[in-house]
């Protein structure tokens, strides 16, 4: 069956009462056959009927051996850093969220974890970082915030080579787009609060694994520090995931076409879209993802840091606010926003400069989010 | 800063679908509406209780009247169907019989057409008669005889568009004029067709009637209702609720609020799979008849045609030579929609009308419904196209 279906009714088969929707189960604990003779459920840290049905949900769909539900995605990616070992070393992409930024050079670097930033869109500069410390390669399927698109295919190549794991945050394009354990990835992230959940009310964070061996690894991991997704988070997030398919569809058709408009646009210097002929790896993007590339779009306003906040202040349809992938549209400044949180001289390193602004593509009709960026980008008045 | 994004009728569906009646900016700054489950509301100060009641102050007082995010979704509901107000209901038949209680006294008369959802009719024939309200039906579509049923004490019409099961597509414009010209007021059940296809509001019904369990909500996980129509009508409509007391829930209502953000895009795909299935069917030789109104084989498909976007997910299909339970049999080979009564959730329904619905009826009842033993109703959810139909074709198929 095709993504749409299996979305709609993997993880969803009747229980004893019938229901088309599945039951909620907010039960912390569960009654045990007899002592130390254990049920399917035992205390809900380790698993819940309404967790176990998400997951198998977007195990299903994410092509994976078993999916962990977290609280959120800095969760799960906490409990995928949790795989190393002290003193060991990872590879990182620097077109990088800043929370995961933060959590490798201010979290992990306390158990002597070392990190190297590079572009990963250049797969010979993750080759010229491995050493034999190495454990794990972290690149996003798409890059926040410049949008810069790896060959996961060929850096899954040099891991499985290398011998370490390749671990894919791929919160800017979910599965119904890219798959990267089929790719060869070991492990996936999703920030699920994006375009999973779709709907900007739940938090969550999903881990996939491409075998039963490193799920289990996960598992001991997620179980022993315990930051799972709550129940009614679940169920919405599963509830969500319904629509996913359509949503995209419809944001990735969207996102294009705003793009254009952008790039043709006299106050815009610059638009990073993988969907764009003009983006430098948009014939790589092709390849991996077909012909959707997701609701995000990041453009750089001619003018200074000011511009970009008026920009950013003054659209009426895209909220300001961070996060992305939802219905409703949002814009932000990720300077100060979304990647405040890199050091400056980082931040300036990687390339994300003052007059970017990133947008979410939302649900609304394209023409009314592209005249309200017509009149936003007016009163920034460029230059 | 908040824009009235419900009085902007140039922002496409899908925008409204997004943002309509809501505030933009909300409390604690939250992008989404917060979900308000107390079931009183306190005012300041005695000063504050009268001043309340002297200047009919919009707020919140007891959870029965009224909450924020029911509220909320009546805002959105009325901006989609072009109405001026809406009141959400428990459920659809909640909704229907708040606004028969108040607008009906006894010795006053409702005509109905006859393809109706059968509890619709039940109420009015069992119980609303209890109260010395006479009910009549018509043939569906039938303009002469529903002038013919009406007299001095008709107080109302009523229609649903497309009808269940048979979707026939009333003529909205008759039906108005016809109205009009005796006085009555015009009731449209529009669950079947929701905003996006019809806004009956535009033709200049009176009253519009959605079960917003269906496409509104979208998802098979709330029960719902609305009526919406003018805020002058529904004004006794709305105090009447308040003491029946069938007002939706917090958390319900935060649902379906959720569930209208996507219906601009769901609805397309229950029309495009409605309309490729409808054909599928039509075409296989197993199949003795199909009712959708985008077929041009319906009867109601010019009308259909010249009035609605789109015609929907649910389709109605009679199988060739076959008794009830060589049909029910095509029914448990399916493998992706599930067996169930309702419609317009993502996941794909279907159902045997005489199994489902009209079980306790007498056959020569039934076969008066047009409710014939070989009847299959599926309710088209948004799963991909091709497997909806190798579905069916292997059910069908199958020896």
């Amino acid at each position: 069956m095709k993504f749409r279906t299996r979305a709609i009714h993997v993880g969803s088969k009747p229980d004893y009462t019938g229901a088309v929707v599945p039951p909620i189960y907010l039960s912390t604990t569960f009654v045990q056959p007899g002592p130390g003779d254990w049920g399917a459920f035992d205390y809900s840290r380790s698993g819940s009927p309404t967790r176990s049905r998400l997951q198998e949900a977007i195990a299903d769909l994410e092509g994976a051996a078993g999916s962990l539900a977290f609280s959120s995605g800095m969760a799960a990616t906490h409990c995928a850093m949790g795989l190393l070992p002290a003193g060991s070393h990872v590879v990182a992409g620097c077109d990088m969220y800043g929370g995961t930024y933060r959590l490798l050079h201010k979290i992990c670097n306390r158990n002597n974890i070392e990190v190297t930033l590079v572009h990963a869109d250049q797969a010979n500069h993750i080759v010229d970082a491995i050493k034999p410390q190495t454990k794990m390669v972290w690149v996003e399927s798409i890059g926040n915030p410049l949008m810069s698109v790896p060959d996961l295919q060929q850096i899954a190549s040099i891991t499985q080579k290398a011998g370490v794991l390749l671990a894919v945050d791929s919160t800017f394009v979910p599965p119904c787009i890219l798959r990267p354990l089929e790719l060869g990835a070991d492990i996936v992230m999703h920030s699920a609060t994006k375009y999973f959940g779709g709907h900007s009310d739940c938090l969550a964070g999903v881990l996939s694994a491409k075998t039963p061996e490193l799920l289990q690894e996960l598992y001991f991991i997620q179980n022993a520090t315990g930051s799972v997704i709550g129940s009614l988070e679940a169920f919405l997030l599963h509830r969500g995931i319904k629509t996913m398919e359509l949503r995209v569809r419809e944001q990735s058709h969207s996102a294009l076409r705003i793009a254009r408009w952008l790039e043709s646009h006299r106050s815009v210097k610059k638009v990073l879209y993988p969907g764009l002929e003009s983006h430098p790896d948009h014939q790589r993007a092709r390849r991996l993802m077909g012909d959707q590339f997701g609701g995000m779009v990041s453009f750089e306003v001619a003018g200074t840091i000011d511009t970009a906040k008026t920009v950013c202040k003054a659209t009426k349809l895209f909220g300001l606010a961070v996060s992305c992938g939802a219905v409703e549209s949002l814009i932000e400044q990720p300077a100060t926003m979304s990647h405040a949180s890199y050091d400056a001289q980082a931040r300036a390193k990687a390339g994300i400069h003052d007059t970017l602004i990133r947008i979410s593509v939302g649900l609304e009709d394209p023409e009314d989010l592209i005249a309200d960026l017509d009149q936003a980008l007016a009163l920034g008045g460029g230059a | 800063m908040n824009w009235p994004l419900d009085t902007n009728k140039n922002l496409g569906f899908g925008t409204q679908s997004v943002h309509a009646g809501e505030a933009r900016q909300k409390p604690n700054d939250a992008i989404t509406d917060s979900i308000c489950c107390a079931s009183t509301f306190t005012f300041e100060s005695t000063e504050s209780i009268l001043k309340y009641l002297r200047e009919n102050q919009d707020r919140e007082e007891y959870g029965r009247y009224g909450n924020p995010n029911e509220k909320v979704v009546e805002r959105k509901l009325a901006a989609l169907e072009g109405a001026e107000d809406a009141i959400v209901y428990s459920s659809g038949m909640a909704a229907v019989v708040g606004l028969l209680m108040c607008k009906l006294s006894a010795g006053d008369e409702i005509v109905f057409f006859d393809q109706c959802y059968h509890r619709s009719r039940e109420f009015c024939v069992k119980h609303l008669s209890r109260f010395g309200v006479v009910t009549h039906q018509v043939k569906t579509g039938d303009m002469e005889a529903m002038q013919n049923a009406i007299n001095s004490k008709t107080k109302m019409i009523v229609s649903e568009s497309p009808t269940n099961p048979h979707l026939s597509v009333i003529d909205l414009e008759a039906f108005v004029a016809l109205g009009k010209r005796n006085q009555v007021e015009t009731l449209i059940d529009s669950t079947l067709a929701t905003p996006y296809n019809l806004k009956p509001i535009d033709w200049g019904v009176d009253y519009v009637w959605h079960s917003a369990t269906k496409y509104m909500g979208g998802h098979n996980d709330l029960l719902a209702g609305v009526i919406c129509g003018s805020k002058e009508k529904l004004e006794p409509v709305r105090k009447l609720r308040g003491i029946l007391g069938s007002i939706n829930s917090p958390h319900n209502m935060y649902l379906l609020e959720r569930g209208l953000k996507t219906f601009a895009l769901r609805m397309e795909r229950h029309n495009h799979n409605g309309q490729k299935i409808a054909e599928f069917l039509e075409n296989h030789p197993r199949i003795e008849r199909v009712y959708y109104p985008g077929l041009a084989s319906h009867p109601s498909h010019a009308i259909a045609k010249k009035t609605m976007k789109g015609y929907g997910g649910l389709i109605t299909f009679l199988v060739k030579d076959a008794d009830w339970q060589a049909t029910a049999a095509i029914i448990d080979r399916c493998k992706i929609p599930r067996i169930g009564p309702s419609l317009g959730g993502v996941e794909s329904l279907i159902e045997q009308p005489l199994v489902m619905s009209y079980f306790d009826y007498p056959p020569e009842q039934r076969a008066g419904f047009g409710i014939h033993d070989n009847m299959i109703r599926m309710a088209v959810g948004i799963e991909d196209t091709d497997d909806l139909i190798e579905d069916l074709r292997q059910a069908l198929e199958a020896t």
